[in-house]
């Protein structure tokens, strides 16, 4: 009872906020409102007893993301003056909708009675597995997903690479 | 819900005399075996959800307000040392040796005028010091004070710290630029280029700590500390010391409010009790970080003979006498040095201090189950080794990083770029 109170505020919480993002004229408000949205996601994160990534999203989206792009559009020309401009609307909301429609098929398509039909013997197993989640995602990350997980790191350090070339002061 | 109540002594009682039954009898009596018929509590079954929820409010309650009872201790103890140690007396008029100081305070800035700017944008200037203040009292919520003491012993408790005080550069932000005024901003902004500088050397240098413990959770890491973690990991110690003096603003790394130089920074604006958040979060900072420094590197609250709370305690105040003594001791650096600091010295210190831990757990470390264990002399060489690597690492890289002033004169443009990041 107590958890479904929870993901409605929750749920709630994060949708409103986004939803204040994309309307709200000052940008740094925007920025807040979009904030809040990720704390709402790292608590329904935790109500999915994922709590590694609950704790992985406030760490990224909320201590860094939100803290980057405020930095980035403020220090970017007349971000006081409000949002930006509108032409990329028609494209946004196609974007959005696609995203929208297969976010909807992937939750729709998956089984999400993960302890419901477990035999009675593997109850706990299961629970195991998921309340120790940093163990496992870590075995995971390095043995089955090694290469993935090697190449966004390799990415990452591709984009700091590109950042530093193009903001770079050329000494005469 | 049950698996929070194990091991933690400060929320069993209230939890299980609220909510004792037959489902959670072994959490709630030490001594229960099956079959034995389990004590009631007041509240029905199904309703354990409100039990955890009237119990997890008390034990933060007493938690919080115990901690600024300590907070309110501590800004005395930090106004007489550097009086001592500026030659000079300090406050000591306000009560028996000036112990209500605090209190005086907080009576000051509560009576003075909250002033609003016209150009503030209102409704975050006054949400941005509510969420400095919590996110720094969330360090609260994992850390164990004591055997048994914790108000939750989650399995991610490390990175939870981390992440809930990233945050904080959210509410700098905020802060900066909701005021209104370009040097409010300019602070903010200068304040957090530091603080997400210095959050990467600080994070690196835990990992030797985890690799060494096996796992994230705080009380674990405590209990896995046969030695403290200080004789193992002296390289991440250091780092982490440096890197949280910056984290908080302290002095040498003040340059964000320097009162004496600049424009005080992020809060220019703020008065009366708003101000008075800032600057409790600020003083606070100092116990907590101390709390954390203490839980991961100096063996938490274990120790001989005094109980497990004032060992804590009294590790807690030996660090936090630690800043304070560098406070009033080390000049300021200018910011361009500061920056170069963290990302020069002590990012490769972090990246040598993890590749050199988990060299020596693979090779000095026997497997054992999962994890590894090592043996006493394995410790020693571990310990000899590091101490080592330490100051050797310290004095070459202090060599090879020139924090020196750029040779003048410096072009103008350059300048205000300078003073700008």
């Amino acid at each position: 009872m107590a958890q479904t109170v929870l993901f409605w505020a929750l749920a709630v919480a994060a949708v409103a906020s986004a939803v204040a993002v994309v309307t709200m004229r000052n940008i740094l408000r925007a920025a807040v409102m979009l904030a809040v949205s990720f704390l709402a996601v790292a608590g329904l994160f935790v109500l999915l007893n994922a709590d590694f990534l609950a704790v992985v999203q406030v760490l990224i989206y909320v201590g860094a993301v939100s803290v980057l792009l405020v930095f980035a559009v403020l220090l970017t020309g007349d971000a006081q003056a409000g949002s930006a401009s509108n032409r990329l609307r028609v494209p946004g909301a196609m974007l959005s909708v696609l995203l929208l429609a297969a976010l909807g098929a992937v939750a729709l398509r998956t089984d999400w009675a993960l302890l419901e039909g477990v035999a009675p013997g593997t109850f706990a197993l299961v629970q195991e597995v998921l309340t120790e989640t940093p163990q496992q995602l870590a075995d995971l990350l390095l043995s089955n997903w090694s290469l993935p997980f090697e190449v966004a790191s390799v990415l990452l350090l591709a984009a700091i690479v590109g950042a530093l070339v193009l903001v770079r002061e050329r000494h005469p | 819900m049950n698996a929070f109540l194990a091991g933690n002594s400060l929320m069993r009682g209230l939890y299980c005399w609220l909510a004792a039954n037959q489902g959670n009898a072994q959490e709630c009596s030490p001594g229960w075996q099956p079959g034995m018929a389990a004590r009631d509590g007041l509240l029905p079954a199904g309703w354990e959800w409100l039990a955890f929820a009237v119990t997890a409010s008390v034990a933060a309650f007493l938690v919080l307000n115990l901690f600024l009872l300590l907070a309110m201790f501590y800004t005395y103890l930090e106004r007489r040392l550097i009086g001592r140690f500026q030659v000079r007396i300090g406050p000591n008029r306000t009560g028996p040796w000036g112990l209500l100081q605090p209190v005086a305070d907080a009576i000051k800035l509560l009576t003075k005028e909250s002033i609003i700017p016209d150009g503030a944008d209102r409704w975050l200037f006054n949400l941005a010091p509510i969420a400095m203040v919590v996110t720094m009292f969330m360090v609260l919520a994992v850390l164990p004070f004591g055997e048994g003491t914790f108000i939750a012993d989650i399995n991610v408790g490390l990175l939870f710290l981390i992440a809930v005080t990233s945050v904080n550069a959210l509410a700098v932000f905020m802060a900066g630029v909701a005021s209104g005024n370009r040097y409010a901003m300019f602070g903010g902004v200068r304040a957090v280029a530091q603080l997400i500088s210095y959050e990467v050397p600080m994070v690196l240098s835990v990992v030797g700590v985890l690799l060494l413990a096996g796992s994230l959770s705080l009380v674990d890491i405590v209990n896995a500390q046969r030695v403290p973690f200080l004789l193992l990991q002296p390289l991440g110690f250091f780092i982490f010391v440096v890197g949280a003096s910056a984290e908080m603003n302290r002095p040498p790394f003040d340059t964000l409010e320097a009162e004496s130089e600049i424009v005080a920074g992020y809060h220019t604006e703020y008065s009366g009790m708003k101000f008075g958040y800032f600057w409790l979060a600020e003083y606070s900072a100092v116990l907590t970080t101390s709390g954390v420094i203490a839980t991961l590197f100096l063996n938490g609250w274990q120790g001989p003979l005094l109980p497990s709370h004032v060992w804590f305690l009294l590790k807690v105040f030996g660090l936090a006498f630690v800043f304070i003594w560098v406070r009033s001791t080390l000049p300021r650096v200018r910011i361009d040095q500061t920056m170069a600091f963290a990302w020069k010295f002590l990012l490769p210190l972090g990246l040598l201090n993890i590749f050199v831990t988990a060299a020596e757990i693979l090779v000095l470390g026997q497997p054992q189950g999962e994890g590894r264990v090592f043996s006493t002399g394995g410790l020693w060489l571990m310990a000899g080794i590091n101490v080592t690597v330490t100051i050797g690492s310290v004095a070459v890289f202090s060599r090879l990083v020139s924090l020196r002033t750029p040779a003048l004169p410096v072009p103008a443009a350059h300048l205000s770029r300078v003073e700008a990041r």
